[in-house]
């Protein structure tokens, strides 16, 4: 009786030493793991409201005027609904949307690229908006069919960030070394960053044409190595509260995971006040959008924003 | 011996083991290791019943504040002034999949709100008319709800909107629009159709809002059995109720002639092209609009809206906006213009006149009520009093996806 009931107490320790050693490694490695995450991360953040406040009425609106953003959207023909819904839509918005299409097509106007690779299209569409534009534009935003961008919103993130440094900037991914810019999500490249992939496009070693030898690589992790070579790196944007402001998804399919996730903060953990874009929407939806963000607002709300944009010529639904 | 020793002492060893781990298991997880705090289920925002008012399952909203950046200044004028009821007509199967989503997202911006089901819900909140569900018991169910908002709310609020689990508003646009107008008079608006009644009826489902004067007749008559307690569709006797009882008609588009009650959800009325002999082109009192310009920027309802497109709605008008946009339709404030009271300025906190029933009162035209007149004068009422033999389903087209009818039957007028 004594040695079953002295067992049974070793037992006791033993499984109670046990649990506890489970549970504190448990708890290390899940903070551990994190923190490793996160340094290798890189973020950038939206200005502070406060930096901007302090800016003069002239220095405001020189501003407003003094970001210009190309936008560069691919397609190709099997796109045409969404290439006519970016066209009515976002695209208005920017200083100079333009669409480049794997080949001419008669309804719209487009640069055509001749390739129906989206690496080559990739290639192409920036070589030529360099050639063309260098000296005009300061920002450079690439898009895919299926996106909704809010150009106001980009322009004000990019409000204090310099140009002339290589900026490398959307919803950032990482698969295993590399970190790349999300091309579902929009792609922002500084005219610097442009500067220097023009010139890394022309070198077949570090950033050839037909990628990857076994299977074909993304487009967009192409561009992130090749970037990658001149020193340029991914930078994934963020609000002041940390939340993405370049999305891969659509504010409807955010919205449901947050009803899983989250179900009673819904639209407070959904998505950010100033998000830039949105992906993978049908083009009614993206008329839907168009109204929901630059019209659809409730009455008696102002704000005291620093940078002023009118609504652009020629519209009837912004 | 050693092996039976072994054997009668394995047992409790590994019993021991378990029990140990279980043990401190439960130990570290309940006693020690801190808790996720729960949430509470409703927004600590929402303030408390004003001293005096009745005990009644209702929500009652804080004043719209500012943050950081933004001033609400104007609209939390509004919420004071013109203050809003809304009561949403549910049902005890619909709480948690519909009109949980409409109490988490605009229906906090109702000065009250009030669920309205067939049984009580005390912890949703819902109140329980007593009336069974069904589209037959529908015109009842209103009935009561009217008789029970005006018996315990008449002086919670000056204009009472009713709207389904299935519709969206914003409640800062209707402000907007009642602004201009007296919750004295008998007086409603909302999504306005022309058959069955002279002065056409309002959608239901795209939710209307009577005035404080309205409610009270319309209630009174309810009980007394002036208008009849049953009829084919809610919002078509309801209408021709108020017709009889002279509550006018209020014309809800804004200054620029574009409509604010929506019958159908946004995408609908942006992007689709209704087929020739859909019944909608019919019935609509105002020509119909397809494209941007159906919807007013300052639009107030849509209607079979799905729990999930609630909270995309109230992300899109309430958060999501583009930096430092000046938009192009910026109207005034209107201020309220009565021209059938004498000019003496509008008290805001004026005591209720209970409507005496030999009051004179004389019908307002719908032209009194707007900035400029409509461009159509009222057709002849419909001889038949039913509504027409409808399609089974309305073609509406390859791009339309997502529509949810009710119980699976096409928009019709009446409110699913």
């Amino acid at each position: 009786m004594i040695s079953e009931s002295s067992s049974f107490i070793k037992g006791v320790v033993l499984g109670g030493v046990f649990c506890m050693l489970v549970t504190l490694l448990g708890h290390i490695k899940v903070g551990h793991g994190t923190k490793a995450h996160h340094h290798e991360h890189h973020h950038i953040q939206a200005p502070n409201k406060e930096d901007v406040l302090n800016l003069s009425e002239d220095e405001r609106v020189e501003l407003s005027k003094s970001i210009h953003v190309y936008c560069i959207i691919l397609v190709k023909p099997k796109d045409l609904g969404h290439w006519a819904a970016a066209r009515e839509t976002w695209s208005k918005h920017c200083d100079k949307a333009e669409f480049y299409s794997s080949e001419n097509v008669k309804v719209f106007d487009s640069v055509a690229v001749n390739t129906n690779d989206m690496w080559m299209m990739m290639r192409k569409a920036y070589k030529i908006a360099y050639e063309r534009y260098k000296d005009e534009f300061s920002w450079f935003f690439l898009a895919y069919p299926t996106t909704f961008a809010i150009i106001e919103n980009l322009k004000y993130f990019l409000l204090k960030k310099d140009p002339s440094q290589p900026f490398y900037i959307g919803h950032t991914v990482k698969s295993g070394d590399l970190e790349y810019v999300d091309g579902e999500g929009g792609i922002v490249l500084s005219i610097e960053s442009l500067r220097r992939l023009s010139r890394v496009l022309e070198d077949p070693d570090k950033c050839p044409e037909h990628g990857g030898m076994i299977w074909k690589l993304a487009e967009d992790k192409q561009l992130a190595i090749c970037l990658k070579y001149t020193g340029v790196f991914a930078e994934n944007a963020e609000d002041s509260e940390g939340k993405d402001v370049f999305n891969t998804k659509s504010v409807g399919a955010l919205i449901k995971e947050a009803m899983s996730t989250h179900p009673q903060q819904v639209v407070d953990g959904c998505c950010s006040d100033m998000a830039i874009t949105f992906s993978g929407l049908a083009p009614n939806h993206m008329h839907v959008m168009m109204y929901g963000v630059y019209r659809l607002r409730p009455y008696g709300h102002s704000y005291s924003d620093a940078l002023v944009f009118l609504p652009p010529p020629g519209s009837d639904n912004d | 011996m050693l092996l039976l020793g072994l054997q009668s002492s394995w047992l409790p060893f590994y019993g021991g083991i378990v029990v140990g781990f279980i043990t401190t298991f439960l130990l570290l997880h309940v006693l020690l290791l801190p808790q996720p705090v729960p949430v509470p289920s409703w927004d600590p925002r929402v303030g408390t019943a004003p001293p005096g008012t009745p005990s009644s399952p209702a929500l009652y909203s804080l004043a719209p504040s500012d943050t950081a950046g933004e001033d609400a200044g104007v609209a939390r004028g509004l919420f004071q002034r013109v203050r809003v009821l809304c009561w949403v007509m549910t049902a005890p199967q619909n709480l948690e999949p519909k009109a949980r989503h409409v109490r988490d997202t605009w229906a906090r911006h109702c000065n009250v709100a009030l669920f309205v089901s067939s049984e009580p819900a005390p912890h949703f909140p819902a109140v329980g008319l007593g009336v069974p569900e069904g589209r037959a018991q529908l015109y009842w169910k209103t009935i009561r709800a009217l008789q029970y908002v005006q018996r315990h709310h008449r002086h919670s609020a000056d204009w009472f909107l009713k709207a389904d689990d299935d519709t969206f508003v914003v409640l800062d646009n209707l402000r907007w629009l009642l602004a201009a107008h007296s919750p004295q008079r008998p007086l409603y608006f909302g999504k306005r159709f022309r058959p069955f009644a002279r002065q056409g009826y309002m959608s239901g489902g795209a939710g209307y809002v009577l005035s404080r004067a309205a409610l009270a007749r319309v209630a009174t008559a309810l009980t007394r059995g002036t208008c009849g307690h049953s009829g084919p569709e809610e919002d078509v006797a309801l209408g021709q109720c108020l017709e009889r009882l002279g509550v006018a008609v209020g014309d809800s588009r804004d200054t620029w002639g574009r409509e604010t009650f929506h019958p159908f959800p946004p995408e609908i009325h942006l992007t689709h092209h209704f087929a020739r002999d859909f019944w909608y082109q019919r019935y609509c009192w105002y020509p119909v609009v397809e494209g941007p310009r159906c919807c007013s920027d300052l639009a107030v309802s849509f209607h079979y809206v799905s729990g999930e497109e609630m909270y995309t709605l109230e992300y899109l008008s309430q958060r999501l906006r583009p930096y430092g946009y000046s938009p192009r339709y910026q109207p005034a404030l209107r201020p309220p213009v009565s021209p059938n009271t004498p000019r003496t300025p509008v008290s805001l906190n004026a005591t209720e006149t209970p409507v005496s029933p030999n009051a004179t009162w004389t019908p307002v035209s719908p032209r009194a009520t707007r900035s400029h007149p409509g461009p159509h004068a009222p057709k002849p009422p419909n001889p038949s009093r039913t509504p027409p033999a409808l399609k089974a389903a309305p073609d509406l087209g390859g791009s339309y996806s997502g529509v949810h009818a009710g119980e699976g039957t096409p928009p019709q007028p009446q409110m699913s």
